[in-house]
């Protein structure tokens, strides 16, 4: 990728550069295709000869060959080798993508992804080898768990329960009326003479209904992470295509079972019934358990921080496969877990475990969604297929038709029993967004072999394509042209954090006077359930009891706090650009001249040599060295001596108000830099120019202008003197000595 | 509206519906939710909030019982609170909690925001002189953290300033070092919550109201 870089620079070399990429990897996946196939022969040939050579050998001891210095032996690594080759080929084509800016653009990236898959099947086809094929268990078992899992983790868990009543009513009731309308449907074209159909039964058909009008998480995800809508929408829909699993799951086996048995009563209906609501509590009770066991495992890992991660992957893998033991719905289970698991572990582990847990699952996710899509683009070229016109054109038109009038219908029904009702344009959406993706194909797949399956499969294929791609690209200048709500960019104020707790209480209050007992009123009462009971046992040390205003406001602050060493030496803050510190906000005391009593120089030294002892005790912690160890991390430390500082800026300014300071009152006090010293030496007040970052040490950038004068004046006055004196006030007047604040934040 | 041939001789509650726009259903309700509370009797007292026993739990119980004496959320501009209201304040403050309805030009959700704005402005503004301080600020967040055991006074007072800082800062934009921040005006706080889409959260549901439960 060295030849990327210089290129990037010139205007013709990205695209000219990527379509080099593509070919290549294409040429290279074709090549490895093929050199399988290659080996198979070799291999069969081998196992041939080697009874032979074993006679050779016995029999011409004395015929000595020479030391190999140089041997060729693929077999051994052959399958870790192709998988790897396959995953990292994935990711260059991904990669490639960005790199051609303007079709980036237009295309949606899972469009570009199976048009690559077609591309290399049909290339692997053309040389006549053996195409890897999307295989079920594959998919069900290692693609699709992370991007369910990363889906479930980071659910705006707010919006999901406000609608979830919405939600549940779409994925149950939407999801039944498109099966059997579009199963009914179809039977009755079947029926039709002249299309040749007549052999599909009613059940298969019913079937097929089933398999085709699921709204899949993998493809809404894909289109609709790029193209930022509210965050109301994205939940109902993708809410939706998650909880939906359940019925999925009960209908395809219901189906599958009595297309064999031939008919159907109205026990086994009823049996079915029963059998869905199995399926998803249970599926949901799985992954709550497995939740609450990783939640608990995670409160005793404070020693071993390195293996966090790990537990939060497995715990919720765990969730998946047992669910899937017993035919339960493996979504649901994956993401009751990430739900129950979340707040609990984010309470107890590091910062930089959360950190790893965020981007891995993101990462493994991101792969996934990848390999998806190019399997399905080659697994397109190499299946079985029977093309029909009428049953395919019948079934894209009816999965239209059959999700806008089921949207219509039952926003008619919820918009009743809503408070913020859907509009036409997010009924629109809803209906648009309705995307049919891998699950569907690989359900297909999973389906006995009979004359059928194949048409199945190319119609459940063509509606893949159409809704991913025609949908997928059309979708984004639809929301510009109907100018649907975009996502808000939310920079985390302290403002709506609490005014969102005061509103909770607030609404829970005016329910409990009115008698009613609502939606807050139960929320209010498990959040307190959770306070007094759950939180004891599952969160280590003292963070059970931390309300969540304060967990909030710490983890502001530690944002920041990295913001700031992130940007360390460099000239900005890219922050709010305003002048706004603590002293425009607190109130002037009247008093100006407020008698500040002296005290005597030895208390003063001692004072200062507690003040520095507290300050160098952070850094001077024995370092051995293990490979199991994440080093003692000096960042967290540092976050909590920043913050340390930041107080003490704030206290200095507030104590300068009270300095003899000259009287032209146009001159800005005195300000002490803050300097964010590396580690070696130790920490002083440093008063000569420097650039403007430790002043940002505020919450808000200071104008520019500012440091300059302090740094005149501060040649002014002798240092020394100053120095001991702010000391000093700042002891006394620090309500917090420095050892409590750094353990706030452990 | 079959309802209210099942309320006979409540020809107050067309007024009352006009002012409010709650339906004849609604007001039925809570005109029963009223008079449970106030054990039948004409008017509420504080003391008869005091006694609702979910309200206990609530770390905000003092502001919102307030909150419904206070002659500002009465809707007749008057200032100062009340020691008792009657039916129609009753109402008329639990108007606020109304859902807007669906179809509404943008002036009339702008207002409906604006209401519902002014109501939480004044259950902070305590003094009632147009701003809210730092102190009432401090004092608002201490009673949001009040209930949670520990009660750290000296996070609370650094959220509370980080949370004042923020609005000065989106505000005022610019202030020299020895200017000084009065309060939240009202048009700061609408600047404020502008993004927090209060008309959609700030609602309660008024008509499966069960008044024969609790408040004993």
């Amino acid at each position: 990728m060295a030849e990327l870089r210089p290129v990037r620079r010139s205007s013709t070399g990205p695209p000219l550069t990527g379509l080099i990429c593509v070919f290549l990897l294409v040429f290279v996946s074709v090549a490895s295709a093929s050199r399988d196939v290659g080996n198979n022969e070799t291999r069969r040939n081998a196992a041939g000869e080697a009874p032979e050579d074993s006679h050779h050998q016995t029999n011409s001891t004395a015929h000595k060959k020479a030391f190999p210095v140089l041997s060729l032996n693929y077999d051994h690594v052959r399958k870790p080798f192709e998988i790897a080759l396959w995953i990292l080929l994935a990711l260059l084509m991904k990669l490639g993508f960005h790199i051609i800016p303007r079709v980036s653009n237009v295309v949606p990236e899972s469009c570009l992804l199976i048009g690559v898959g077609l591309l290399v099947g049909g290339i692997i086809k053309a040389i006549r080898e053996e195409a890897p094929v999307l295989d079920t268990k594959l998919f069900f078992l290692y693609l699709l768990p992370p991007i369910i899992l990363d889906a479930g983790y980071f659910l705006p868990i707010r919006a999901f329960t406000e609608n979830m009543g919405t939600i549940l009513v779409f994925a149950v009731v939407g999801t039944l009326w498109n099966a059997f309308f579009i199963g009914g449907m179809i039977y009755g074209v079947c029926q039709i003479e002249g299309t040749q159909l007549a052999s599909v039964d009613l059940l298969s058909c019913l079937l097929f209904g089933t398999i085709v009008s699921a709204v899949d998480p993998v493809a809404v995800l894909a289109v609709f992470e790029e193209i930022h809508i509210n965050e109301l929408l994205y939940i109902l829909v993708f809410g939706e295509s998650l909880l939906n699993d359940a019925v999925t799951v009960v209908l395809y086996h219901l189906f599958e079972e009595f297309s064999h048995a031939g008919t159907v009563t109205v026990a086994d209906a009823f049996l079915g019934v029963i059998c869905f609501f199995v399926v998803s509590l249970g599926g949901i009770l799985v992954g709550a358990i497995y939740g609450l066991l990783g939640a608990f495992t995670s409160r005793f890992t404070s020693h071993t921080r390195v293996i966090e991660p790990l537990f939060v992957f497995l715990y919720s893998y765990m969730a998946y496969l047992s669910a899937e033991v017993f035919h339960l719905s493996g979504i649901m289970s994956l993401i009751a877990c990430g739900v129950t698991m979340r707040p609990y572990v984010e309470a107890n582990v590091s910062h930089k475990s959360y950190t790893t847990i965020k981007y891995f699952m993101k990462m493994w996710s991101s792969v996934s969604e990848t390999l998806i899509f190019i399997f399905l683009g080659v697994s397109t070229v190499a299946g079985p297929h029977a093309w029909n016109w009428t049953f395919v054109i019948v079934t894209v038109v009816l999965c239209l038709v059959s999700r806008v009038l089921g949207v219509i219908g039952l926003t008619y029904i919820i918009n009743k029993f809503r408070i913020v009702k859907l509009t036409k344009k997010d009924q629109f959406i809803m209906a648009y967004g309705g995307l049919r993706g891998a699950i569907a194909f690989s359900l297909g797949f999973l389906l006995t072999d009979n004359e059928m399956k194949s048409m199945f499969l190319t119609a459940i294929i063509t509606v893949i394509f159409f809704t991913v791609i025609v949908q997928g690209m059309t979708i984004r200048p639809l929301v510009e042209l109907l100018a649907v709500k975009r996502k808000k960019d939310s920079k985390g104020s302290i403002n709506e954090e609490i005014h969102t707790q005061f509103l909770d209480h607030l609404l829970t209050g005016i329910e409990d006077v009115c008698g009613h007992y609502g939606h807050h009123h139960w929320k209010d009462k498990l959040s307190r359930f959770n306070k007094t009971y759950v939180k004891r046992w599952l969160i280590a040390g003292e963070r059970s009891t931390e309300p969540q205003l304060i967990s909030f406001y710490n983890k502001m602050e530690m944002k920041q706090a990295i913001m700031l060493v992130e940007s360390g030496s460099a000239a900005k803050l890219p922050t709010l650009m305003s002048s706004v510190s603590m002293q425009n906000i607190q109130p002037r005391e009247s008093a100006r001249g407020r008698a500040i009593p002296s005290i005597s120089k030895s208390r003063e030294q001692e004072i200062r040599k507690i003040l520095r002892g507290n300050l160098q005790n952070t850094r001077q912690r024995l370092r051995s060295y293990s490979r199991h160890d994440l080093f003692i991390d000096p960042f967290e430390d540092n976050v909590s001596e920043v913050r340390f500082r930041k107080q003490r800026v704030e206290m200095e300014r507030r104590m300068s108000h009270y300095l003899t300071v000259p009287a032209n009152r146009q001159e800005t006090p005195l300000v002490r830099k803050v300097c964010f010293e590396p580690e070696h030496r130790v920490y002083t007040y440093d008063d000569s120019e420097r650039p403007s970052p430790p002043d940002a040490v505020n919450l808000l950038s200071e104008s520019p202008p500012r440091p300059n004068q302090s740094g005149k004046l501060g040649a002014k006055v002798p240092d020394q003197d100053q120095e001991e004196q702010d000391q000093l006030k700042l002891s006394r007047c620090l309500s917090d000595p420095g050892p409590n604040k750094e353990e706030d934040l452990s | 509206m079959g309802a209210l041939q099942s309320l006979p001789g409540h020809p107050e509650y067309v007024d009352l519906a006009e002012k409010t726009g709650f339906s004849y259903q609604q007001i039925g309700v809570l005109h029963k939710r009223f008079k449970r509370l106030s054990h039948n009797e004409e008017t509420l007292l504080r003391e008869h909030f005091s006694k609702i026993p979910d309200l206990e739990c609530n770390p905000i119980r003092s502001q919102i019982t307030e909150a419904f004496f206070d002659r500002r959320n009465f809707r007749q501009n008057g200032e100062g609170t009340v020691e008792e209201i009657g039916f129609e304040e009753f109402l008329v403050v639990m108007s606020h909690f109304r859902p807007p309805s669906l179809h509404m030009t943008e002036e009339q959700r702008e207002s409906v925001r604006r209401n519902k704005l002014r109501f939480l402005f004044n259950m902070h503004d305590t003094d009632n002189d147009g701003t809210i301080t730092l102190e009432e600020y401090r004092h608002v967040v201490e009673e949001l953290l009040s209930l949670s055991g520990t009660l750290e006074k000296d996070t609370a007072k650094s959220i509370a300033d980080a949370a004042m800082l923020e609005v000065a800062s989106i505000s005022m934009g610019h202030m020299e070092p020895d200017e000084f921040y009065e309060g939240i005006t009202f048009e700061h706080f609408l600047r404020l919550l502008n993004g927090f889409e209060i008309e959609s959260r700030m609602n309660v549901r008024f008509l499966n109201m069960d008044a024969t439960t609790l408040c004993k």
